[in-house]
């Protein structure tokens, strides 16, 4: 249906790893990289929001620029010439890895092990963890303590379980605020979630700390869908996961449509055991763009939760 | 709309649109994703009228907010057809090539002076001044619609008097410009186009007057069709009281929750000879069967489709198997069939899909292969290589015209049914909240920081003049029965107007109240208005409550 209602774009030609490439005007770096089949490294990129330019693990280089562009978010320009693997690039990339990885929690974060690998980044150089800092959340600005140099500075919080659909573990953020936009203007527009605080005190937060039930969050769990890392999580698969019993190779994923309103949103259920552990709208899609509502997301419960007659 | 049940535009359009009319409809709570797409809207510059007896979340984002009081929306539809014509806006080029009916229609709403709209609607004048320059001068504009306009004893008048307004600005038939109503339930739409209705076939053709479709149907099935129009829910439910109707089969539907004045839907369904549920739960209708068929829930345990508000088909897949002796209602229905001497085979939903695409021309084009390939296609969509309509009614902009006209229709503003008085002198008008569905029988089994049961909203007025506190049970009575129910203070209500939902019927039994004065062409009860009472409970003291609690329990049942 969509394609009906798009204009028709011009075409035109860059240079990237030496390699001539057309896209669509208006088209990023990563689109072409993705076209010429380079493999680009990505943590905050991969749905329909606009870029979040927020993890810089796709950066490459630009002929003529002063500083690396990130990949996602810079447009592809006509006679443009790109270096996607250069010293440069690669050592900003490990760079990149390193910081994120001694500072944060990467465990559910499937692609890290292989960039980790390919750009051999060591986080464990930067020494031990530091200590978890118990005051975290309640961080104000201007009250940063000096590192002491010989561990490692963490994001380490305490899991946020206050509620029976979904659980936020800010030790795995990354901070690339995906959860604030899709929760903000981009999507939802209920703004329940912002930043609080600032360097490297900054963390995804609700008003004053307020639990979620407290909050403004009406448990769309758009946020849960474009989180990269697993930080936010559904309670059922966060519960699968720490009984060792999360085992997505036997999950099947099943595209339907939701049971309530005649919005007829897509779901994506994720089935384990023929029990649905997660659900999902798929990005592609023009009624949702990935997005659900309370319902879509949470309410299929009712057809595991009766009775076997 | 002129001829097949459906919405005229697409949701994307919401995204690009510049004045959206959204009447009767809180789509902020109720169709949380289409919401998406007007907000879009919103940001692209899209002004937003919200007309709402509630200052709902959705008028939250209005440019204005037109709280009309309870079913006046045909008197505040005239006053804005009479201020655009007044003000020389209506769309005279397009009146003149694709409408008729024109002419009666501008004299029924001339006494809709802005005064007396306002006189009429509670509606503030300018507001409405303002309304109708907005739309009549916007490129784009949209209406929308849920059960705020279908839900009363008017509705098939009041959703006509939204498309005079449509036809008398060219509001339709154009990218951006639109008739949409939005569906309550994943497949209202789908019913409709599969003749799951009274008097159409499968693709709204009609049962009594389209003999070359009736005949294709007879020849296909190898069945004589009585070319006569069935009953709809309400006419059934009268054919119980007369007696003319004995047996029910009840299908994925909890009438004896859901239905208005609940007391005597459940009267006439107790006296029925024989009763027969299917559902994938055993709500409370079942609990009155005689049979029970425990069937597959259709949306994640069956293959089939469903088709949404904006006429687009799509397939619903099975991602698991059903509990126990639960069968897929396709199953179910060909063995009740085989039960009664018919030799059908083992039912595939592809098959059954392939049958309705030979009969129903508007669903010809749609394959499975193509549903999958296109992420569902819009009807109408005739063949293979047809790409599915977006939009309708785009032959209105052809000059000279092509096919019949569109009608204007007159209509009269009649208000509620039932008429408040010093006995009954609230105004309840019903609905839902974005955490739940219908009665319950879904989103009761999971559960949310959202959920918090059911409650009487009362606006603060109210509340400080009945005395009664946020969170206090007050007794809720209307002239068909009387409930219990805790007070929650809300200042999106005017003071004169209450707020249930039907959700929590087991805690909370608001159909009890509710009038089944209903729309004699649509069958639609008047949820949206009926007159009640709302009264302190004089509590006395626990110790003696505790005493009595037993003996009014028993009472209550009686």
């Amino acid at each position: 249906m969509s394609e009906l209602l798009l204009a028709p774009k011009r075409m035109i030609e860059l240079e990237i790893d030496g390699q001539s490439v057309r896209v669509f005007e208006g088209e990023t770096i990563l689109g072409a990289c993705r076209r010429l089949g380079i493999d680009t490294p990505t943590l905050c990129y991969g749905d329909t929001l606009e870029p979040a330019n927020a993890c810089r693990v796709c950066v490459v280089e630009v002929e003529g620029a002063r500083v690396l562009a990130p990949a996602c978010s810079r447009k592809a320009e006509a006679g443009m010439k790109v270096q996607t693997d250069s010293e440069r690039v690669r050592h900003s990339r490990k760079m990149v890895l390193e910081l994120l990885a001694s500072s944060v929690d990467l465990s559910t974060t499937d692609e890290i092990p292989g960039y980790l690998e390919r750009y051999d980044a060591q986080p464990e150089r930067f020494g031990p963890p530091a200590p978890p800092d118990p005051d975290r959340d309640r961080k104000r600005t201007g009250h940063h303590v000096e590192p002491d140099g010989q561990t490692a500075a963490t994001v380490y919080a305490p899991v946020k379980i206050d509620n029976e659909l979904y659980v936020r573990d800010y030790s795995k953020c990354i901070l690339c605020y995906k959860c604030v936009d899709a929760c903000g203007e981009q999507f939802q527009n209920t703004f329940a979630i912002h930043v609080a605080g600032r360097g490297f005190d900054a963390r995804i937060s609700t008003e004053y700390v307020a639990e979620l039930p407290d909050s403004a969050c009406v448990y769309c769990g758009n946020c849960i869908a474009v989180c990269p890392t697993g930080a936010l999580m559904f309670v059922s698969e966060h519960a699968l996961r720490a009984e060792g019993d999360w085992r997505e190779d036997d999950q099947t994923v099943t595209t339907t449509v939701c049971p309530y309103c005649g919005v007829g949103c897509n779901l994506e259920l994720h089935v384990q055991d023929n029990t649905i552990v997660k659900v999902t709208s798929p990005d592609d899609h023009d009624i949702t763009r990935g997005n659900l509502c309370i319902k879509g997301r949470f309410g299929f419960q009712h057809v595991q939760a009766r009775d076997a007659p | 709309m002129f001829g097949a049940g459906g919405g005229t535009s697409s949701y994307r359009e919401m995204e690009e649109t510049d004045v959206v009319l959204l009447w009767g409809s809180n789509a902020r709570e109720t169709h949380p994703i289409f919401f998406h797409h007007l907000l879009r809207g919103i940001h692209n510059g899209a002004r937003l009228f919200v007309i709402d007896p509630r200052r709902t979340t959705s008028a939250q984002w209005a440019d204005r907010w037109l709280g009309l009081e309870v079913g006046s929306d045909i008197a505040l539809s005239n006053t804005v057809a009479r201020e655009i014509i007044h003000a020389g806006l209506a769309n005279r080029a397009f009146i003149d090539n694709a409408t008729e009916g024109f002419d009666a229609y501008a004299a029924s709403v001339e006494p809709f002076t802005l005064a007396e709209g306002e006189r009429l609607t509670g509606v503030p004048a300018e507001a409405i001044r303002e309304m109708a320059h907005a739309f009549a001068r916007a490129d784009r504009a949209m209406i929308c619609w849920t059960l705020g306009i279908t839900e009363h004893h008017t509705a098939v008048d009041n959703v006509l008097s939204l498309i005079n307004l449509a036809l008398l600005c060219g509001h339709v038939g154009r990218f951006g410009s639109g008739l949409n109503p939005l569906r309550g339930q994943n497949n209202v739409q789908g019913g409709g186009d599969m003749g799951a209705i009274p008097n159409k076939l499968a693709g709204f053709q009609d049962i009594e007057q389209d003999h070359e479709a009736r005949a294709r149907f007879e020849q296909a099935w190898g069945v004589t069709i009585r070319p006569t129009y069935g009953w709809h829910l309400t006419q059934m439910f009268d054919g119980m009281e007369h007696g003319e109707l004995r047996t029910l089969y009840v299908i994925g539907e909890n009438p004896a929750q859901s239905e208005a004045d609940i007391n005597r839907t459940r009267k006439l369904l107790s006296e029925l000879d024989f009763l027969v549920v299917q559902d994938i739960v055993l709500t409370k209708t079942a609990e009155m069967a005689d049979v029970v068929f425990p069937s597959a829930a259709s949306w994640c345990e069956t293959d089939g489709t469903v088709t949404n508000s904006e006429r687009r088909v799509q397939r619903v897949r099975k991602a698991l198997d059903p509990p126990g002796e639960a069968r897929d209602d396709m199953w179910i229905i060909t063995e009740i069939a085989r039960r009664l001497g018919q030799d059908w085979p083992d039912p595939v939903a592809e098959d059954v899909w392939d049958e309705l695409r030979s009969l129903s021309p508007m669903h010809s084009g749609k394959s499975y292969a193509r549903l999958e390939e296109l992420g569902g296609i819009q009807w109408p969509c005739p063949d293979e290589t047809h790409p599915g309509s977006p939009m309708l009614h785009e032959r209105l902009w052809a000059e000279p015209r092509i096919g019949p006209a569109a009608p204007f229709t007159v209509v009269e503003a009649r208000g509620p049914f039932e008429e408040l008085d010093a006995d009954y002198p609230i105004r309840l008008t019903t609905g839902r909240r974005l955490e739940s569905y219908n009665t319950g029988t879904q989103t009761n089994l999971y559960s949310s920081p959202l959920h918090r049961g059911e409650s009487l909203d009362l606006s603060p007025e109210d509340a400080e003049r009945l005395e009664l506190a946020d969170g206090e049970v007050a007794r809720v009575s209307s002239r068909r029965g009387s409930v219990e129910a805790p007070v929650r203070i809300d200042p999106a209500l005017r003071p004169g107007l209450a707020f249930m939902t039907f959700h929590f019927p087991d805690q909370v039994d608001t159909n009890q109240l509710t009038i089944d004065a209903t729309d004699p062409k649509s069958g639609t009860a008047e949820f949206k208005a009926a007159a009640i009472r709302v009264e302190k409970i004089e509590r006395v003291e626990d110790e003696e409550r505790a005493g009595v609690a037993e003996h009014a329990t028993v009472g209550g049942q009686q």
